[in-house]
């Protein structure tokens, strides 16, 4: 099935075998669908996906939607629906840690081109590419609710404000000595302002 | 001092937690309102506070509460729009962040005016980490019987869930946020039927902005006439307002509606002037979508008078000399600020976020972007504004859901008032920018 859905993408029927939650993230997801009326869980959807994406290496593979549909007895396509329509949602696989950096308005105002930039220089990758090692991916993103400490920039559940040059050396430094895979739904966020 | 009533308690240690908010008089409006309140009669003290909608549209609460659908045996639900994406807007997040308590709150006192039995908060999922924060402020609430069974031993019970999103300003759209809490794209519908007849799950429903929840709780605790004498005329009560861009003090201030622009901008209590000793621009007075006005219409209207933080006078004038409170995203450029270009990252935007089901909307954001491309590129020649002028008049009106006229109300003032500044780019066929703020290049040098 979820190779019809997905078109160009492999569906590898192995790989669909081995897509099974940990215990303690379906014990999440049990939670999340608890807070819905029997009749309407596929109303998780977003927050499985959210689970699904940082329990999976940090993207939604068609195995993993076809996964989640199962779960959420839903067809396939209506887990694509979703996961193709939100931003937040990666269709291939990602860098450990995405960068998401502002650039709208208030951002740009205050120097979010120069971090672009300079990002793009330090990781040696433009916009939308993965460094080799796979360590870092570089986004831009649409306003992120952080304009009054712009510039800034998302990791995961992180919000790095204010940066400065020597500010993102630090996370960098940071987020590659630690070396671990970075998602929305980490409770070890570690918000700099 | 301006009177406070939603954020004065942000600076108090342990404020995020139940034991400290309880002690500085948390959960008061939720005792008043069980013990001795009717529902309805908190619907009446609402439309008494004179409350207007905080999420952007301005709608007066209290009437949007009455129009809620209350058939038998149909479940009704208030759902909490903390979706917050407008740019310029950050209000939500600090209120939740620093006093989440003050939106579950809200949140109960609310769901008993409107007997709902569930509330969902719906939070953009950027926010992961404050849904985390409000999911923790709702467990305490759970254990201290403010939410669960028969609250206050009265009959009223009550659960609140958070749910985040994916990323996508659209489903800050009501009937959009709707859809996707049902774990779908976030696709407005079709109004009508309103979400006060057919929301969640078909189910009446009332979507609510964070502020206008959390406001709910100084009404019921002052009264709704004691609330309405804060403010002037219609703009009733206090506004949170997000400052941003190149002001000497960016931040969340909680205003009385009232204050002139002129104090807000300039005044130590606020935004205390232009950073680097520059002068003022443009204003972007209530988040992206709202008109830019130039710096003599924002301090006054084109009568001469003085232009306050109000919905009334901060629209004075129409669309020709005036702009909208909006969302309360404040952005104020200085004198080296490129008009063209920050439009062109309001264009972006919108483009980015079209959900696509209308053409006027889905072509007309690509060509805005496209158009305004060429003139940050140097290619850009005169007729190219009047083209521009062309496409943004041709979206409004003609959509399911108002994101279009949003996208193209930036657009048609940037031209009005700022004209002068296509037209030399398009002359000189170069485009120069100086704008943003050399922060970052003073470190480097
Ligand atoms: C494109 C678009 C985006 C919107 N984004 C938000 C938002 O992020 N937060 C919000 O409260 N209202 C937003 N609104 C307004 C909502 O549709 C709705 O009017 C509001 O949630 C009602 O709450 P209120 O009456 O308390 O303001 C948006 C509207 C549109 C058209
Ligand atoms: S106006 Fe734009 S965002 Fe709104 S429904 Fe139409 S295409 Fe979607
Ligand atoms: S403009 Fe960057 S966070 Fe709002």
């Amino acid at each position: 099935m979820g190779s019809q859905v997905h078109g160009a993408q492999k569906f590898d029927e192995a790989k669909r075998a081995a897509t099974v939650f940990s215990d303690e993230a379906m014990k999440t997801v049990q939670t999340i669908i608890s807070h819905y009326p029997p009749e309407r869980i596929k109303s998780a959807m977003l927050p499985v996906l959210h689970v699904a994406q940082a329990e999976f290496g940090g993207w939604l593979s068609p195995e993993t939607m076809d996964y989640v549909a199962s779960i959420l007895k839903v067809k396939p396509v209506e887990v694509f629906e979703v996961a193709s329509f939100y931003t937040m949602y990666n269709l291939k696989p990602m860098g450990k840690c995405v960068l998401e950096v502002c650039q709208t308005s208030s951002c740009w105002l205050n120097g979010a081109e120069d971090i672009v930039k300079y990002i793009e220089k330090k990781l040696n990758i433009k916009v939308g590419e993965t460094t080799k090692d796979g360590m870092f991916s570089l986004k831009v993103a649409e306003c992120l609710g952080s304009c009054g400490t712009a510039p800034m920039l998302q990791c995961g559940a992180s919000y790095h404000e204010n940066l400065t040059y020597e500010k993102v050396d630090k996370i960098l430094d940071d987020y590659r000595a630690e070396g671990k895979l970075r998602s929305y739904t980490d409770l070890d966020y570690k918000n700099t302002l | 001092m301006g009177r406070k009533l939603l954020i004065h308690n942000d600076k108090v240690p342990g404020i995020n937690t139940l034991e400290v908010y309880r002690a500085h008089g948390g959960y008061a409006s939720v005792e008043k309102a069980l013990k001795s309140m009717q529902p309805d009669q908190i619907t009446d003290e609402v439309k008494k506070s004179g409350l207007r909608g905080r999420g952007g549209a301005g709608f007066p609460t209290g009437m949007k509460w009455s129009f809620l659908a209350k058939p038998e045996g149909v479940p009704r639900y208030l759902v909490c729009n903390a979706d917050e994406s407008e740019p310029g807007t950050f209000k939500d997040r600090y209120l939740m962040e620093k006093i989440p308590h003050a939106l579950i709150e809200g949140m109960i006192t609310s769901s008993y005016a409107l007997g709902a039995k569930t509330s969902y908060i719906y939070i953009r999922g950027e926010y992961f980490y404050v849904a985390r924060i409000l999911e923790a402020a709702i467990a305490e609430a759970y254990a201290a019987g403010w939410l669960g069974k028969n609250i206050l031993g009265t009959d009223f019970s009550h659960d609140c869930y958070v749910q985040v999103g994916g990323g996508a300003y659209i489903c800050g759209e009501e009937t959009a946020l709707l859809e996707s809490l049902e774990g779908k794209r976030g696709n407005p519908r079709i109004k009508p039927p309103f979400p006060a007849v057919a929301g969640l799950w078909g189910c009446p429903t009332v979507v609510n902005n964070v502020e206008t929840i959390a406001a709910v709780v100084p009404i019921v605790n002052m009264g709704g006439e004691e609330y309405a004498k804060i403010g002037v005329g219609k703009s009733t009560g206090t506004k949170l307002i997000s400052a941003s861009g190149h002001i000497n003090k960016p931040g969340v201030y909680e205003i009385e509606l009232g204050i002139t622009v002129e104090d807000f901008i300039y005044s130590d209590e606020y935004c205390g002037g232009i950073r680097n000793g520059k002068k003022l621009k443009a204003v972007v007075a209530g988040g992206s979508s709202v008109p830019i006005l130039p710096t003599e219409l924002i301090l006054k209207t084109a009568k001469g008078e003085p232009r306050l933080m109000t919905y009334e006078s901060l629209s004075d004038g129409g669309f020709q000399t005036g702009t909208m409170l909006g969302s309360g995203g404040f952005i104020a450029m200085d004198e080296d600020t490129s008009i063209v270009k920050n439009l062109f990252t309001f264009a972006r935007f919108y483009h980015h976020e079209s959900c696509g089901q209308c053409s006027p909307c889905r072509e007309g954001t690509g060509w805005m972007e496209k158009i305004l491309k060429k003139f940050l590129n140097g290619t850009a020649t005169e007729s190219d504004v009047e083209l521009l002028w062309d496409i943004q008049s041709k979206i409004e009106g003609k959509t399911i859901c108002p994101l279009g006229e949003a996208a193209a109300w930036p657009v048609a003032a940037a031209i009005r008032h700022f004209k002068h500044e296509f037209l030399e780019i398009a002359r000189n066929k170069k485009f120069v920018d100086i704008s943003h703020y050399d922060r970052l290049n003073l470190i480097r040098a």
